[in-house]
């Protein structure tokens, strides 16, 4: 009834070609955005923003990233903790090697030295796929970890081989408070979503998701896989590493390789699995699913166990966090095997027939 | 469909609760933030070293009614090591009214929160590990790296080592590998020994190791190939106990090994038993049950049914550690009590102004019951370590025997170094050095 598109005419090819064609959808995604900048900073703690909201902000980018390159393109990567390492540690180089480089230049620059990392271990790709890329991937993974770790330079030769940043500002306003860390960061996604989503629109996202659904299709109407594969990677790359970059610079402060060890990667191709592959949303809602559902568990067990008057250990907490979480992953890819996103468009499809159901 | 909105009822009453019982918090408290890693790869040292903490929480407040009628509280959150993970306990923890001060139990944590201390003003302590360079409270004036980092325990390695050959000089043309856990835990001893291999003109060989540490065998074959004089092992959890098995398959005596403390705890080496036979690690204190505050911990809190873990597990080695750390902590709050009035909760800012006056003299460490189990120490505003004593002991097959008197670690080697890497990182973080100590 109120999600509806009667009347809603388009009469120019500009209007038919918005990101979000539905009025309802526009509307409700601007008071999305709103609120997260304005309603949101109302009522938040600092507990809020430094442990809830700007891992989940900076996470849900790196998701984002991530799916460009697995759900858009089809190329499973297990080498996105490397991607971020690069970005983080790129980043890092040219502000502490350029005196005076601004934060936002550098995490650009960070950026695309991931781009460039991710172009030189999106190469295996023109020749393996599936699986099999998968763990070339992974060899990027391992990579990163042995440069960050061995090679002193990146690191400006600190002793622990540990690095650290602060005074970190954007035009002269400093992120220091736990408010503008999270508004940067979503400023920051806000801005890099808005982009992905119109590439994925546009007639590159439509050659990675024919090189998605069939290579030998794609290649035969015209697509070359060689430049829709590197710019996956190299777009993805970027993305994830920007993530990083914040990651590092915003979220830690400090950080050392183990920061980005293959964990990371496992866990944003899980978001991106959760979440729904090849859908923008859906890397939001595995972010939340991944970073958030762990923390409120965390939360909520003790108080559960508290209710039935019994206590449990630090120990039994986490294991019980990994069970049930393990079981929610299970339970819900039965449930919906297309992700979380899946379940949010099923949802807006039956609100448009909504009472007439058909 | 009834299962499931049923499900959802009771999540959603218990997530309420949950921020319910948080939300509560009572005056008159001082809070000890508990930062664990009861799970995970070093799970087998995290928890007795938590245990130990816990329980003497439990002692003070059984035993004397807190510190000057303040209670003592806290709250553990689990980090299985990993940075993001433990700066979401900080963030969390660090809320709760009456915090005094954290300990990050990990190297990498503590990197993290190096950088975040000085915003919130919560001190950070780190007993026997994390930042190196931290021990001058000139550059680092939220850090309290006690009873020494991994620069002295290495000066103290070379030292040991030196006197074993007949005199530092002797060590000329010696190797000397360094086996280590490859991660900032590891590489921080590396400029020392650099410095101390220049000095005396032995062959550093460095030999890192992948964390978590289970798979050496080609660090191994570098042993075998490279047959050094001594190994210095700088490993962390399951590492020391898999060094201890490929030392004993590849045949390496067990005797020419010398690891850092946390290579001198029962983890390290009860898997291991007769094959650890004559394994040297550094020990930073007295450990065993004989001591008056090991006796008051089995008594009023493991006897009261109040103990946490095993109560054989008192008086180990990373229990003692824990119960130390603990002591430390809240007497920093006590002298802090003392100047800023007693039977107050103190503010970060308060702590650690105890923490730069703690003077802790045999007579004193005998009224708290710690006298024949760590050395006097004292601190300052520039010296935030209290003391570098430390000694060494070899597994005898059952137990950890003394082998050697206390040393102290060189200052005239330490201090320039600790200068210089201060200065960069200073220089690094554009901070000025701190100018208020005398």
């Amino acid at each position: 009834m109120f999600y509806r598109e009667n009347g809603q005419f388009k009469t120019s090819y500009r209007a038919d070609q918005q990101i979000f064609t539905i009025r309802q959808d526009k509307v409700a995604i601007l008071a999305l955005i709103l609120a997260a900048f304005l309603v949101v900073p109302m009522f938040a703690t600092d507990y809020f923003y430094l442990a809830i909201l700007t891992p989940l902000v900076i996470m849900s980018l790196a998701a984002l990233g991530v799916n460009i390159l697995v759900g858009y393109c089809g190329q499973i990567s297990l080498g996105s903790g490397a991607f971020m390492a690069v970005g983080a540690y790129g980043a890092y180089n040219f502000v502490v090697r350029m005196p005076g480089m601004p934060l936002i230049p550098a995490l650009i620059l960070g950026g695309l030295c991931a781009t460039f990392f991710g172009i030189l271990f999106g190469l295996p790709s023109l020749r393996v796929k599936g699986l099999y890329l998968a763990v070339a991937t992974l060899a990027a993974q391992f990579f990163s970890d042995w440069m960050f770790l061995r090679i002193k330079w990146f690191t400006n030769d600190s002793p622990s081989g540990s690095v650290s940043v602060n005074n970190l500002e954007v035009f002269g306003m400093a992120i220091q408070s736990a408010q503008s860390k999270y508004l940067f960061c979503l400023a920051v996604l806000v801005v890099l979503a808005l982009l992905a989503k119109n590439l994925v629109r546009g007639a590159i996202g439509r050659e990675w998701m024919a090189i998605r659904d069939m290579d030998v299709a794609a290649s035969v109407i015209g697509i070359r896989p060689m430049y829709a594969k590197l710019s996956a990677f190299a777009v993805s790359s970027f993305i994830v590493g920007v993530a990083g970059a914040l990651w590092g610079f915003v979220h830690l402060g400090a950080w050392e390789p183990a920061a980005f060890s293959v964990d990371i990667s496992f866990k944003l191709l899980f978001m991106v699995i959760i979440g729904g592959l090849g859908s923008i949303m859906g890397s939001f809602f595995g972010a939340a699913f991944i970073v958030v559902l762990p923390i409120v568990l965390n939360l909520v067990l003790p108080a559960l166990a508290g209710l039935f008057g019994m206590s449990i250990s630090t120990a039994g907490i986490s294991h019980a966090e990994l069970i049930i979480f393990g079981g929610l992953i299970v339970w819900f890819l039965i449930v919906e095997p297309h992700g979380i996103a899946k379940l949010w468009s099923t949802g807006k499809q039956k609100l448009r027939v909504w009472p007439f159901p058909h | 469909m009834k299962f499931t909105r049923l499900a959802l009822a009771t999540a959603l009453v218990a997530a309420g609760a949950g921020f319910a019982t948080t939300a509560s918090a009572q005056a008159n408290e001082q809070f000890f933030p508990q930062l664990t890693y009861r799970t995970g790869a070093y799970a087998a040292y995290g928890i007795p070293w938590s245990n130990g903490k816990v329980d003497y929480i439990k002692l003070i407040n059984a035993r004397d009614g807190g510190i000057n009628g303040v209670k003592l509280t806290y709250e553990e959150c689990e980090t299985a090591y990993a940075t993001d993970r433990g700066v979401e306990c900080y963030e969390r923890l660090k809320t709760r009214p009456g915090v005094a001060v954290v300990e990050p139990l990990a190297t990498g944590i503590t990197f993290a929160l190096t950088e975040k201390a000085p915003v919130d003003k919560i001190p950070l302590m780190t007993q026997g590990y994390g930042l190196s360079i931290s021990q001058d409270g000139n550059a680092f004036q939220w850090n309290f790296p006690f009873l020494g980092s991994y620069w002295t325990g290495a000066d103290i390695l070379i030292q040991h080592l030196g006197k074993q050959a007949g005199g530092l000089d002797k060590l000329k043309g010696k190797k000397i590998a360094y086996v280590y856990h490859d991660s900032p835990f590891g590489k921080d001893a590396i400029p020392l020994l650099e410095k101390r291999a220049k000095m005396h003109g032995f062959d550093l060989q460095l030999m890192p190791v992948t964390a978590p540490g289970v798979e050496q065998k080609s660090t191994w074959l570098q042993v075998r190939q490279n047959r050094p004089d001594y190994l210095l092992l700088w490993g962390w959890g399951v590492m020391n106990a898999t060094a201890l098995k490929e030392a004993q398959a590849t045949g390496f005596p067990r005797e020419k090994m010398y690891s850092v403390w946390w290579g001198g705890t029962e983890p390290a080496v009860r898997d291991v038993g007769d094959g650890a036979k004559g394994f040297n690690a550094l020990s930073l204190y007295g450990h065993g049950t004989s001591s008056k505050v090991m006796q008051d911990l089995l008594k009023l809190v493991h006897d009261a049914k109040q103990g946490t873990g095993p109560k054989d597990e008192v008086g180990t080695v990373l229990y003692v550690h824990g119960v130390i750390t603990q002591m430390l902590a809240i007497e920093a709050v006590r002298v802090a009590q003392e100047k800023f009035g007693k039977g107050k909760v103190m503010t970060g800012e308060q702590v650690r102004w105890g923490m730069e006056n703690l003077k802790l003299d045999a007579k004193r460490l005998k009224e708290l019951g710690f006298d024949g189990v760590m050395q006097p120490m004292s601190t300052s505003c520039a010296n935030h370590m209290g003391s570098s004593a430390a000694r060494v002991y070899a597994w005898d097959g059952k137990n950890w025997q003394y082998s050697s008197d206390w040393y102290q670690a060189d200052a005239k080697v330490l201090d320039p170094l600790v200068k210089e890497h201060g200065d960069k990182y200073l220089a690094d973080k554009k901070i000025a050095r701190r100018t208020d100590c005398k």
